[in-house]
């Protein structure tokens, strides 16, 4: 029954042009970045390699190159994708109760338990969708445009440089990481939408979470690094990024295959697994003892 | 014994009183010998150790024809090649028109006894502002450079020579040279904290890089064409 | 006649306000039991409770014999509902709307299977229609195709002529006749249009402000030897003085808003009109409560 449970929400999903919305839009931006980088990629990678250009020839037409443009347009959208997310996950039972089918649904004979756990699932499924999509037209799409080089990966004090036959999986570890963090953030969704009558509350509440969280995040106060962002899940969210950096070793060479801190990604993965089952915990409990009203 | 330390020191004496010229004769000999070489193609892998770069070792190319074209290239990936690195070619140096040199004595250089020249230009043109070299007399080689340029710092060079010595073409080079600090403004790149940063403020100022070429082979007056240098 | 639904001392409360108070009834098998109350009567809440979307305060369900809260997926498998206003999703067909509610109730429902439930209810026609593209009555029998597409033993309809022209009211009351009569369906349906359920239910129970005021075969509880005989003058005050000393004073019942009320044989209106007249008692009008909805309110106004 679960799997018909499934099927129906994932129905539900796909027939609703909303969702198409957001398969829309990030291709459109992908596209604009891709188009933007494409006429001022230059100026793009100058920005970057400013201070160094004195000290370092830097081969900005390699460097501008599809891998790297797929890191780009992941860096430039993975922060906006919540929001995409949310318009879907945050509507799921809200937007039943908004349209009052909600009351149909639980007088089916299902338990709420599974109608919760079909409608993360089908949210986690629309996620995995977006992130496909996001690979075909950023990655896949860019490696057209802009041909294939090695990766250059610019952090804030350090710069990596990836052999070109060592990032594929590298994008495929952080398509995977990338989908357990917005599934975090369908999993709020999907929670605060349990208590919501209307479908706008619950997106506007995980939007504004994310917001707050990145913006205290990004503060980098003492205060707020020693407290809320080891356990923040916008912190962990980023984890994907970890996927690009890479480790040294002694004589300083870049070691093929490796991840600069690896143990700091699984942490990362399990601190995301535990906001999941956090919030998939609640939202279950909630609309067990939910009446519904609506 | 005494004999023995009586002629070093001798000769000691003399060599640091050894007037320019024969600086520059000493020079004229070296250049001699490369200047056998009119171009060469060679391959080899170079690896940076540069504080802020996590680079991968790269396999390149380095094309060379006289009097002064260098070119190293990654042609299968990206590198970050030092600008200083023209002077692996030491043409740049020995080939100065108009300079003064001043021979200031030996120094052992990785096990090799080296005269030690030091040039300055006379032309404020130039961009190499001064030069100390290294140079084993026996085999007339240059195992180590320090030049110091008007635009790109100081940079060092530590050759090792084996199979094309005869050539006066190292089979290894590394290059050291000061790094300029590299730091993003915040919220630019927006970075995972793995905590492999946290609690370790990195200095990234005045920090020596380091490049070494470890070549393979070279190609030696077979033609180089002149896109290669673009 | 066993019973398909059985309700024991049904409470809910929300806070301070207590919606249903100790509610008891019982729907026997293919009876049509009107359900009937003022709006805020707790007719919702109840059926709410029925389907499990409430939980109760207090109180046991029993439905086809189980209890409720324990054999729930059985029971809603056999059960089929539609809950206040019949909203379905607006974005897909009928036929979608259809083939997703059978098989949430646990059953494939096949395409003749689908068409012939929309026939049923008179939408084969527009079986590819968006439902956004449908009026309110469309989708009451839509809503009802819905329910009724899994074969259900027992149907709960609330309000299911709420919004509907007087035609879609004539084509509802027929539809149910016909799920009682032909298909032999149990169905408990929920009201405010009483004169409707005076038409199609067999039994009734009215509740108000959450309590049972009385329940009963329609027959019983319309039964002409007790018609309430409503009396509108402006002279109340000497009407109630003729009628306590006079012959007619068993028959006085409370006053109801200006009117004074007797119970009386219909046979015997004409006498009492003739009485008032003779004591001199100006009639205004004076008229029979004859319908379910008349009797309700003689039972629920104060």
């Amino acid at each position: 029954m679960f799997i018909e449970l499934l099927k129906i929400e994932l129905y539900k999903i796909f027939k609703r042009p909303r969702t198409f919305i957001a398969f829309g839009a990030i291709a459109v931006i992908i596209l604009l970045v891709q188009f933007a980088l494409k006429v001022n990629g230059k100026d793009f990678v100058e920005f970057y390699t400013d201070s160094q250009a004195d000290t370092f020839d830097i081969p900005f037409d390699k460097i501008l190159n599809g891998y790297f443009v797929c890191v780009a347009v992941l860096h430039m959208i993975l922060i906006h994708v919540p929001l995409l997310v949310a318009l879907i996950a945050g509507d799921m039972i809200s937007g039943e109760a908004n349209l009052g089918t909600l009351r149909l649904l639980a007088g089916k004979p299902v338990t709420r338990t599974q109608l919760i756990m079909a409608k993360f699932w089908a949210s986690t499924i629309y996620v995995i969708l977006l992130l496909i999509c996001m690979a075909f037209f950023a990655l896949l799409g860019s490696m057209i445009i802009f041909g294939t080089e090695d990766l250059v990966v610019f952090k804030e004090t350090d710069m990596h440089i990836m052999k070109s036959g060592d990032v594929i999986w590298r994008f495929f570890a952080a398509f995977v990481f990338a989908a357990l963090a917005l599934t975090t953030i369908a999993a709020m969704a999907l929670m605060f939408s349990v208590f919501s009558e209307n479908s706008l509350g619950p997106i506007v509440a995980t939007v504004c979470v994310v917001i707050v969280f990145t913006i205290v995040q990004q503060l980098q106060v003492p205060v707020f690094e020693q407290t809320i962002n080891p356990w923040s899940f916008t912190t962990h969210m980023l984890g994907w990024k970890g996927f690009f950096y890479v480790e040294k070793n002694a004589e300083g060479a870049t070691i093929p295959g490796s991840i600069e801190n690896p143990a700091a990604l699984v942490r990362s993965g399990l601190i995301l697994l535990g906001y999941i089952v956090l919030f998939l915990t609640i939202s279950i409990r909630g609309f067990n003892k939910k009446d519904i009203l609506s | 014994m005494k004999q023995r330390l009586l002629f070093f020191f001798a000769f000691s004496l003399f060599c640091t009183q050894l007037p320019a010229q024969a600086a520059k004769e000493l020079l004229q000999k070296v250049k001699a010998k490369y200047d056998k070489v009119n171009d060469y193609t060679a391959t080899g892998k170079m690896k940076t150790n540069v504080i802020f770069i996590k680079a991968p070792i790269a396999n390149i190319k380095v094309y060379y024809k006289k009097p002064d074209k260098l070119k190293i290239k990654n042609e299968n990936g990206v590198s970050f090649i030092p600008k200083g690195s023209a002077n692996v070619n030491m043409n740049n140096v020995l080939g100065l028109s108009n300079f003064e040199a001043v021979e200031s004595g030996t120094e052992k250089v990785a096990g090799i006894n080296c005269k030690v020249i030091k040039i300055f230009p006379l032309s404020d043109e130039e961009n190499i502002t001064r030069a100390t070299l290294y140079i084993d007399e026996a085999r007339l080689l240059m195992i180590k450079s320090v030049i110091s340029t008007r635009e790109n710092g100081t940079y060092e060079l530590l050759m090792t020579y084996k199979k094309y010595a005869e050539w006066g073409l190292p089979d290894k080079v590394e290059l050291s040279f000061n790094t300029r600090d590299y730091k993003l403004p915040k919220g630019v790149t927006i970075d995972y904290d793995n905590g492999t940063g946290k609690g370790q403020p990195r200095d990234t100022k005045n920090q020596k890089g380091k490049v070494e070429i470890d070549y393979s082979s070279y190609e030696i007056n077979k033609g180089v064409p002149d896109s290669a240098f673009n | 006649m066993s019973d398909v639904i059985r309700v024991k001392d049904l409470s809910k409360h929300f806070g301070e306000l207590k919606a249903v108070q100790q509610l008891s009834f019982s729907v026997g098998e293919g009876q049509v039991y009107g359900f009937l109350g003022q709006n805020g009567a707790g007719k919702s809440t109840t059926i709410r409770m029925l389907m499990t979307l409430i939980e109760p305060t207090g109180g046991e369900i029993e439905i086809f014999g189980m209890n409720l809260r324990k054999h729930r997926k059985e029971i809603l498998r056999q059960t089929g509902a539609i809950i206040e206003k019949p909203d379905l999703y607006k974005y897909l067909t009928a036929k979608e709307n259809v083939r997703i509610f059978s098989r949430l109730s646990g059953v494939k429902a096949s395409e003749k299977q689908i068409m012939d439930q929309l026939s049923l209810v008179g939408l084969a026609g527009r079986a590819d229609s968006k439902v956004k593209t449908y009026s309110q009555g469309m989708k009451q029998r839509l809503g009802l195709a819905c329910a009724l597409v899994h074969n259900p033993g027992l149907i709960i309809l609330d309000e299911p002529t709420n919004g509907l022209d007087p035609q879609g009211i004539a084509d509802m009351r027929q539809l149910i006749l016909h799920l009682s009569r032909d298909l032999h369906k149990t169905l408990l349906v929920s009201s405010h249009l009483l004169s409707e359920m005076e038409m199609v239910a067999d039994h009734m129970l009215i509740i108000h402000k959450g309590e049972k005021v009385v329940e009963g075969k329609v027959s019983e509880l319309l039964d002409p030897e007790k018609t309430m005989v409503e009396l509108l003058t402006p002279d109340i005050n000497s009407a109630i003085a003729e009628f306590k000393s006079g012959p007619w004073q068993r028959h006085l019942k409370e006053p109801v808003k200006g009117t004074v009320r007797l119970e009386c044989n219909r046979n015997e209106i004409p006498a009492l009109n003739k009485y008032l007249v003779e004591k001199g008692i100006p009639v205004q009008s004076l008229r029979p409560l004859n319908s379910l909805e008349d009797y309700f309110l003689s039972l629920t106004k104060v």
